[in-house]
């Protein structure tokens, strides 16, 4: 059955052709061996009685004609078993912090049955992160997928970090378990990483994959289908609440770029893979919460805009798909803001269902409204300011614009290890507001008002 | 044809080739040692080719490949409605009952209950001659939704016998002197359009409760609308709003290649929602294709032709029915990515050339019809594009322009600032328009046209001093054009921003849209009045009933409290200096 061929014909870039084999399956789990005897693995992509291509996983670097190619008959698993909590693997899942091999309970196929929508449970668990500008006016809940975009340079590790570090649910101590997909980033950013997860204990409820800038790029076509199957063992299987952080997805998306380059695909948009809404689409989507149990699995994906530019293809698509996103802005950083998170391109689409009362409190989405409706018209002024001077402004609009600036202050800016929680965020929010004449309040309830506003709480 | 069977020649992703069949294009076959569903869509030379419906993973060269003979067909018969099924009429409870929580391969799951016994009532009796599309019997098939049995749009006869009683679909419920025997499943090729007598003019408005479309951009019943717009601009809202509210019979709505957990939301909401027309549960007058982003995109590519097909045979019984699909786009990219596969010649940006027909051939399929029979029905058609980056020029928008009647543009600065619907009101349009005017005259208002146009002209007017108040600031302007400025926002946040979450204002009656506007423009016609008399701006601005007509439109029973702030503008303008 497993035979080993040396009738490669040729190599390019990362694929090889294997020439007169017995049948092999699409997608079919590949070993190959080096005259040296090295052994790396590939997939099966294109299959038939002439021809096998397979795209190997570690390079084609040390192959040539005289490499054996073994095809396994059968597609690539992941080895689970709940030991692989606290392990640190490669992008390809091989221990990479000295540690055994998994010695599986179960292995499951990486690449990711579709959960049957009928399946599926709303998700509606508020998850209080810590972070005001999530938690206040962008609500995340258990099972969604929320990307955070962002530009290099800016600090979008330290808020996935610290949300990876407060994110609980209201009311229950267990806190998630992390499952960390690293594609692509600097050895410099993924000991940043380490160090964190070290230095505050998450490791112990943690399953870290590392391919790094070095490694090469199409392992990391592998790296998240490994940690997704991984989460959904942890969620599906051992009932955990699993929140998983990738970073970053643009390298994911280069490296799918230079496979379809190296397979003479016709290219999408910008060079992309035509199917690459697809391949995002199966990976994001593998977030959620199954009817009967009882864990989820919610994503933070973290992606870079190449030129900060969101109509960019990989944030554009990412966006198509997930729940929301969460935007890192150069200029809220600029000015020494952090969280440097800008609400008003920010959404939360599942934000709705997980507030108000019986979630979070009753008060939640009128001050969310509110808050946002005075940010939003104070940046705006701000952008008339400079063309007619502030004289120019109404007693009205003066207030609005020093709202503006008030709320960046003390609701976005907060510390990095400031865990506030979402009543705090909310009577963070009142006290901005009560800065406004209580008739501007428009969006607010007057039986909230009278309940929530600091004026009439003050007199209790 | 013979049923015979072939070899797996080559896989590569959704797209295999084999050899030794004789299956025509687009018939079904079934491939592998799982027998995966899927359906030839091209043949060269010795070589089939085939998408498959399913993952092809673990799939091998020399498996079989068995051949049914017929192409892929939607199964039509009661127990459709309330269904939820995949892009190829699977039902997805079925699914989760046969293989768990995740979908798994080659399951082949009947459309409709074969076993389930409903209550056939014959119209017809032995003896009369019945042409194809004629009622023969009925079944209720919902409280409030009869199910009529019709003859098949290809057959016809003498009745020999015809019974009555409790059958499933594949009992005979009718005998032909031919000796023909009728049950009351019928197979349709979802390729193809089921035939009607004749398209009737588009004179109806399809009612839907949102004003900006009710009241500027109207879709008439058998009409279609496009609903292009960036992410996150409100495309699935607006879907979903559509069809809760449209005073249609049946909806169909086709989530293509989009989220999971929205398909789960709809689910759950629809079977707790109640259609405010008939009291009853919207989930009885629904039918859901849930083919998600993550799930096979051959399929995906098929559930926008099953969708229509299920549509058409509900318009065949007389009613009203409305597809929604979101998103369009995602089966447009299913084209081009199975197109890419065979590697045809790509045309724009990669899609196949014949992108604009498939469009077009999916929105004819569209229109308000004598059925065969010589009743009237009609499908409404709303598809919602999303646009690369945002990007209406792209060729799915493009396309998708040059055949539908309305544009509903979504606009992504109107999300920024959190006003929804965000329809933009400059750039969307609506070319039923003229043909619906007599419609509102008689029904509505005989003022209905005028105050919309009295509106619109506010509207347009506002949009050219709003350049001029980015330069100068608004302080700068003419008293008159700072009470424009005004008026328009009150049209712009009083009337045309409505949310699809409030209780109340998630839908609005004709009438209420009628009075609001009414009130607005009232508003505006006594400011500048007012105005001509020398009141200075600020005092007209600083109108206490201003900002209380803007909390009518939250209210249920908003009469009493509209005609309030109605007397208490009259008295605050007569008395105001
Ligand atoms: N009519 C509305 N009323 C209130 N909120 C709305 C309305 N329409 C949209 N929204 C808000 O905008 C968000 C995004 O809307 P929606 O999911 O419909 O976008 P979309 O155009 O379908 O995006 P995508 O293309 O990514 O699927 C919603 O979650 C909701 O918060
Ligand atoms: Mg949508």
């Amino acid at each position: 059955m497993t035979k080993e061929y040396k009738t490669i014909n040729e190599i390019k870039g990362p694929l090889l052709f294997v020439e007169k084999t017995e049948p092999v399956g699409y997608n079919e789990l590949v070993e190959i061996r080096t005259e040296k005897g090295e052994l790396k693995r590939g997939q099966v992509l294109d299959t038939s009685d002439q021809v096998v291509v397979v795209q190997v996983f570690e390079g084609t670097g040390g192959l040539g004609k005289e490499s054996s190619v073994k095809f396994t008959g059968d597609v690539i698993k992941m080895p689970l078993s709940p030991d692989i909590i606290g392990r640190v693997l490669s992008g390809s899942g091989q221990p990479r912090d000295g540690g055994p091999p998994i010695v599986p309970d179960v292995s499951k196929d990486i690449s990711g049955a579709a959960i049957n929508p009928a399946a599926r449970e709303k998700p509606r668990a508020f998850i209080q992160t810590g972070i005001s500008t999530i938690d206040g006016t962008n609500t995340l809940v258990r099972g969604q997928k929320l990307p955070i975009f962002s530009g290099a340079g800016l600090p979008h590790n330290d808020v996935a970090l610290q949300i990876a570090r407060q994110a609980k649910a209201l009311g229950e101590a267990e806190s998630f378990a992390v499952v960390f997909c690293a594609m692509g980033i600097t050895n410099e950013e993924a000991q940043h990483f380490m160090a964190d997860f070290e230095r505050t204990g998450a490791l112990e409820r943690a399953v870290v994959f590392l391919n790094l800038a070095d490694d090469p790029a199409v392992e990391r076509l592998l790296t998240p289908q490994l940690g997704l199957t991984t989460a959904e063992y942890l969620a599906f299987d051992l009932d955990m609440h699993v929140l998983v952080i990738y970073t970053d997805m643009t390298n994911y998306c280069e490296a799918m770029r230079q496979m379809g380059a190296a397979r003479e695909e016709v290219p999408g948009r910008r060079g992309y893979p035509g199917y690459m809404y697809t391949t995002l689409a199966i990976q994001y989507e593998r977030a959620g919460i199954i009817t009967g149990k009882n864990g989820s699995i919610t994503q933070f994906p973290i992606l870079t805009m190449p030129g900060d530019d969101i109509t960019h293809p990989i944030p554009d698509l990412s966006g198509y798909i997930t729940e929301g996103q969460l935007i890192v802005s150069r200029e809220l950083h600029r000015k020494g803001i952090y969280p440097p998170i800008d609400i008003r391109p920010s959404l939360s689409r599942l934000m709705n269902s997980g507030i108000g009362a019986g979630h979070t409190r009753e008060d939640h989405r009128a001050v969310s409204d509110q808050l946002y409706a005075y940010y939003a018209e104070g940046c705006d002024l701000r952008g008339l300011v400079a063309i007619v001077g502030k004289e120019a402004l109404s007693e009205r609009d003066r207030l609005v614009l020093e709202f503006a600036d008030a709320f960046e202050q003390k609701f976005v800016n907060q510390g990095r290890d400031e865990d506030r929680s979402i009543f705090d965020t909310l009577d963070i929010g009142w006290n901005l507001l009560q800065a406004l004449p209580e008739t501007m309040l428009t969006r607010i309830d007057d039986h909230l008002i009278k309940k929530y506003h600091p004026r009439y709480r003050k007199k209790e | 044809m013979e049923v015979g069977a072939g070899k797996v020649y080559r896989i590569a992703g959704p797209v295999v080739q084999a050899t030794g069949l004789k299956s025509h294009m687009y018939d079904l076959v079934l491939v592998g040692e799982e027998g995966l569903m899927s359906e030839v869509i091209g043949i060269a030379g010795d070589k089939h080719v085939i998408q498959v419906y399913e993952d092809t993973a673990g799939v091998k060269p020399g498996e079989p490949v068995k051949e049914t003979g017929a192409p892929l067909v939607a199964q039509l018969g009661p127990g459709i409605l309330t269904s939820i099924y995949d892009g190829i009429q699977r039902p997805l409870p079925q699914l989760v009952e046969a293989s768990g929580n995740f979908i798994s391969r080659g399951l082949f799951v009947d459309g409709i209950d074969h076993k389930k016994k409903w209550e056939f009532t014959p119209v017809a009796k032995k003896g009369d001659k019945v042409e194809p599309g004629q009622t023969i019997g009925t079944v209720q098939e919902q409280l409030l939704i009869k199910h009529k049995i019709m003859m098949p749009p290809d057959k016809r006869g003498t009745i020999k016998e015809v019974h009555s009683g409790n059958f499933n679909v594949e009992d005979t419920i009718c005998v032909l002197e031919d000796g023909t025997e009728l049950p009351m499943i019928q197979y349709w090729p979802v390729r193809r359009a089921r035939p009607s007598r004749s398209k009737e003019a588009p004179t109806i408005p399809l009612r839907t409760g949102q004003r900006v479309i009710d009241g500027f951009f109207s879709l008439a019943k058998g009409g279609t609308a496009a609903i292009p717009g960036g992410f996150g601009t409100g495309k699935t809202v607006m879907q979903q709003t559509l069809s809760k509210w449209s005073d249609v019979d049946i909806v169909v709505y086709v989530g293509c290649g989009e989220r999971g957990n929205e398909m789960a939301d709809l689910l759950h909401e629809f079977p707790e929602l109640v259609d405010p027309r008939t009291d009853r549960p919207l989930m009885e007058r629904s039918i859901v294709y849930a083919n998600t982003s993550n799930m096979p995109v051959a399929a995906r590519e098929a559930s926008i032709y099953t969708g229509i097909t299920t549509a058409e045979y509900y318009r065949d019984m007389g009613y009203d029915v409305m597809m929604t699909a979101d998103s369009t786009s995602r089966w447009a990219e299913a084209m081009r990515e199975l197109s890419s596969r065979l590697e045809e010649m790509p045309g724009e940006e990669g899609y196949p050339a014949y992108l604009g027909a498939r469009l077009a051939d999916f929105y004819e399929r569209s229109g308000r019809v004598t059925t065969l029979e010589g009743t009237e029905g009609s499908i409404s058609i709303v598809g919602a594009v999303s646009p690369p980056g945002g990007d209406f020029t792209e060729p799915v928008t493009q396309n998708t322009l040059r055949i539908t009647k309305v544009f509903w543009a979504l606009d992504s600065k109107l999300t920024q600032r959190r006003h929804f619907p965000s329809i933009n009101w400059l750039d969307s349009y609506s070319l039923y328009d003229l043909a619906l005017e007599p419609w509102f005259v008689e029904n509505v208002s005989p003022d209905w046209n005028k105050n919309k146009r009295r509106a619109m002209e506010i509207l347009q007017e506002n949009a050219e001093l709003e350049e001029i108040v980015m330069l100068v600031g608004s302080d700068a302007l003419p008293e008159d054009q700072q009470l424009t400025l005004e008026v328009a926002r009150m049209i712009i946040n009083f009337w045309l921003a409505q949310s699809a979450f409030h209780p109340v204002d998630t839908f609005c009656p004709y009438k209420k849209q009628f009075d609001l506007l009414k009130a607005i423009l009232q508003f505006r016609d006594h400011a500048f009045e007012a105005l001509a008399r020398g009141v200075p701006t600020d005092v007209i601005l600083g109108t206490p009933s201003k900002d209380a007509l803007a909390k009518v439109r939250l209210l249920e029973d908003y009469e009493p409290e509209l005609a309030k702030v109605q007397a208490q503008m009259e008295s605050e303008f007569k008395t105001m200096a």
